[in-house]
């Protein structure tokens, strides 16, 4: 028989190997990806496949010999931002009032909203499409950042609402009593209060928008294009070379990455601090 | 100067009537306190006059001007929440001077405010923390502090104590009871707990199914009760009550038939009923004495006791299975079952009318004095 310590110690040994496991599982085709964007074409798709190689920057000096990189990367953190920033303007006051100023239709206002996300997007392609070729909008940044602001909005809508739901009515009719007007008792209480789940919120948004390809691929060629179009145009026409597009992946994915490894700090930080009681 | 009236107030949830109807008067410098059952209301007549819920019909004016329909921030009003409502992300001092900064208050005077009333509760060393870094009773305090330095017309209380352990909550009852006399302040106090009632009101408001029941000073509501519901409501044990009926009625005495087996003369003048009418006595665990057998008036056998020391309350069965509480000395217990025989304090009785409405003992002329 174990004593209670070391049968205490073996589940956690036990735990621990199932998430490394687990996470080792998830991470692979992300180590697979970068390891092969160092690799020669003829590395990359040598059988058995190779795990020790003689690694070379060649495909990354295509690329930025081939494309301009920058210019994707700038509009991507562009788009990104701003569609977050705006959905973000518009969902604190809608799940303000929401949260704190429930009427007879709040919950079927949110669960409507969250239905508009189960309509593929390929359903409205030609609509918008069309919307935005007369408008004179096809390649054009305002376009995804209106886009992107509007698809995301339901579930921003609904993490705010989660976040503020969180927090006693209490505090903000303390306010109130206090002598703030709605703007100061959003600003000055609400808003610092909620700040963690703000920012993982939009953290959440603009991990959506950076990785957004339908949309982007449908109504930008180049001037508006974002990153995942530039991945994109490394897939097709020349037929398959993995070694490159590997690369151009990786290069796509690194400055969110490194951007939510840099705030992951802060954001746990900010969740933490959040608690109220 | 505070004096606030409520006219006809009414105050319904989706269709279902909440407040049904409530007329007050608060005095300037009043300590009033609301008491009830759950669920009756006060919560909700509180932020009525705080001006958190929207008025159904009726008026609320303070000091003469009408303020039903005014915004919370306008009715230059405070309350102190029960679950305190601090705001997390400030320090102490800020959460002090919250409603200072709002109203563009010159920073001087806002210190000067702030550092009296940190010093009135004893916050001084805790301004620079965060109430997270507080205990239950300093956060508290300075939710009262944050009410205080706004210097408003009445502070408004929602339970304040009910989250604090129980020798905290004699301490702070004490404190708000200073309170009250130093800063010469008018208040409104939402309690379920009548001892703060009794101890802190200068007037207590009972609420019972969003009606007033009673508005009296606490000894009065204790000494006449208004009606069953008030008399059952206040004192600790509860009143014992017994059916009956009334026999034989002269100007000076009222006979009641109890239905447990005794007949009663109780020294009244005005017992209002006829001979035959069926009534309720209401007798106070303290107006019961156990007597040696023969001398009493009631046989009752003995249910379980909770022995305080100072107290023994003796919890009793009669012969038709009514329950009474009976108050005795700390150094008496009786047994589980044993019969015991106990006297009426006769002078103390409360006797109700069928509709459940107390029938004053006083004359008439002793009722208008
Ligand atoms: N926002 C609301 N919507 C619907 N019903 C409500 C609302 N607020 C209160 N009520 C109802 O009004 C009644 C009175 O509530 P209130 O909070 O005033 O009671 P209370 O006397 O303060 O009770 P307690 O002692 O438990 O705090 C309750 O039946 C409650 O369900
Ligand atoms: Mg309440």
């Amino acid at each position: 028989m174990l004593t209670l310590k070391q049968s205490r110690r073996l589940q956690s040994v036990v735990v621990g190997t199932l998430s490394w496991a687990v996470a080792l599982l998830i991470f692979f085709p992300i180590f697979w990806m970068i390891l092969t964007s160092f690799k020669t074409e003829m590395d990359a798709i040598a059988t058995p496949p190779q795990l020790f190689f003689a690694p070379t920057l060649e495909n990354y000096l295509h690329i930025n010999e081939r494309s301009d990189y920058f210019s994707f990367a700038w509009n991507s953190v562009l788009i990104s931002f701003s569609a977050t920033v705006l959905s973000m303007l518009i969902a604190v006051p809608a799940a303000y009032s929401m949260a704190f100023h429930e009427s007879r239709h709040t919950k079927r206002t949110l669960l409507w909203m969250l239905s508009t996300k189960m309509l593929p997007p390929v359903g409205v392609l030609m609509p918008i499409y069309l919307l935005c070729k007369s408008m004179g909008l096809l390649d054009s940044r305002i376009a995804l950042i209106v886009i992107y602001t509007l698809i995301n909005l339901p579930i921003v809508v609904w993490m705010v609402y989660t976040y503020f739901k969180d927090i006693p009515v209490d505090i903000l009719e303390a306010a109130r009593l206090d002598g703030a007007t709605t703007f100061q008792e959003i600003g000055r209480v609400l808003l610092p209060i909620a700040r963690g789940g703000l920012a993982s919120t939009m953290l959440l948004s603009l991990i959506l928008c950076w990785n957004e390809a339908f949309w982007s691929l449908n109504l930008t060629s180049s001037a508006a294009a974002p990153l995942t179009a530039l991945v994109a145009s490394y897939s097709s026409p020349e037929g398959l070379f993995w070694a490159k597009l590997s690369a151009v992946s990786t290069l796509a994915c690194a400055p969110i990455l490194i951007f939510g490894w840099i705030s992951q700090k802060q954001l746990v930080r900010g969740l933490s601090f959040g608690a109220v009681k | 100067m505070a004096d606030l009236s409520i006219r006809n107030l009414q105050k319904g949830f989706d269709g279902h009537a909440i407040i049904q109807g409530i007329d007050l008067d608060v005095r300037d410098r009043e300590f009033v306190v609301f008491v009830g059952p759950s669920g009756c209301g006060k919560s909700t007549l509180l932020r009525l006059i705080a001006g958190l819920e929207e008025v159904t019909s009726g008026t609320i004016s303070l000091d003469g001007k009408d303020i039903t329909d005014l915004a919370p921030a306008k009715r230059d009003l405070a309350m102190v929440f029960q679950t305190y409502a601090l705001y997390p992300h400030m320090t102490v001092r800020k959460n002090l001077s919250f409603a200072l900064d709002l109203a563009r208050v010159d920073k001087a005077t806002v210190k000067a405010k702030v550092d009296n009333a940190a010093r009135i509760l004893e916050l001084e060393r805790l301004l620079e923390r965060k109430p997270k870094q507080l205990s239950g009773g300093q956060r508290q305090r300075v939710a009262i502090g944050r009410a205080i330095v706004r210097n408003p017309k009445i502070f408004l209380f929602d339970e304040p104590l009910s989250n604090l352990d129980a020798a905290l909550r004699v301490q702070t009852r004490l404190e708000l009871a200073r309170l009250h006399k130093e800063l010469k302040a008018t208040m409104i106090y939402v309690t379920h707990d009548q001892v703060e009632a009794m101890t802190l009101a200068d007037k207590v408001v009972v609420l019972n199914g969003g009606r007033v029941e009673q508005v009296g000073s606490p000894l009065d509501l204790y000494n006449h009760p208004a009606n069953l519901f008030v008399a059952g409501f206040l004192g600790t044990p509860k009143m014992g009550f017994l059916r009956g009926t009334v026999g034989a009625v002269d100007g000076s005495s009222c006979e009641v038939q109890l239905e447990a087996g005794a007949k009663l003369t109780l020294p009244r003048q005005a017992c209002g009923q006829k001979a035959g009418a069926s009534v309720t006595l209401g007798v106070r665990p303290e107006h019961f004495n156990i007597v040696p057998a023969g001398e009493g008036q009631l046989q009752v056998v003995a249910d379980v006791s909770e022995r305080l020391g100072s107290d023994t309350y003796c919890h009793v069965r009669t012969a038709n299975g009514e329950q009474l509480t009976i108050r005795v000395r700390g150094d008496f217990g009786p047994a589980y079952g044993q019969p015991l025989e106990l006297a009426f304090d006769t002078a103390h009785c409360h006797l109700f009318d069928a509709a459940g409405v107390a029938i004053d003992k006083r004359s008439a002329a002793e009722q208008a004095a």
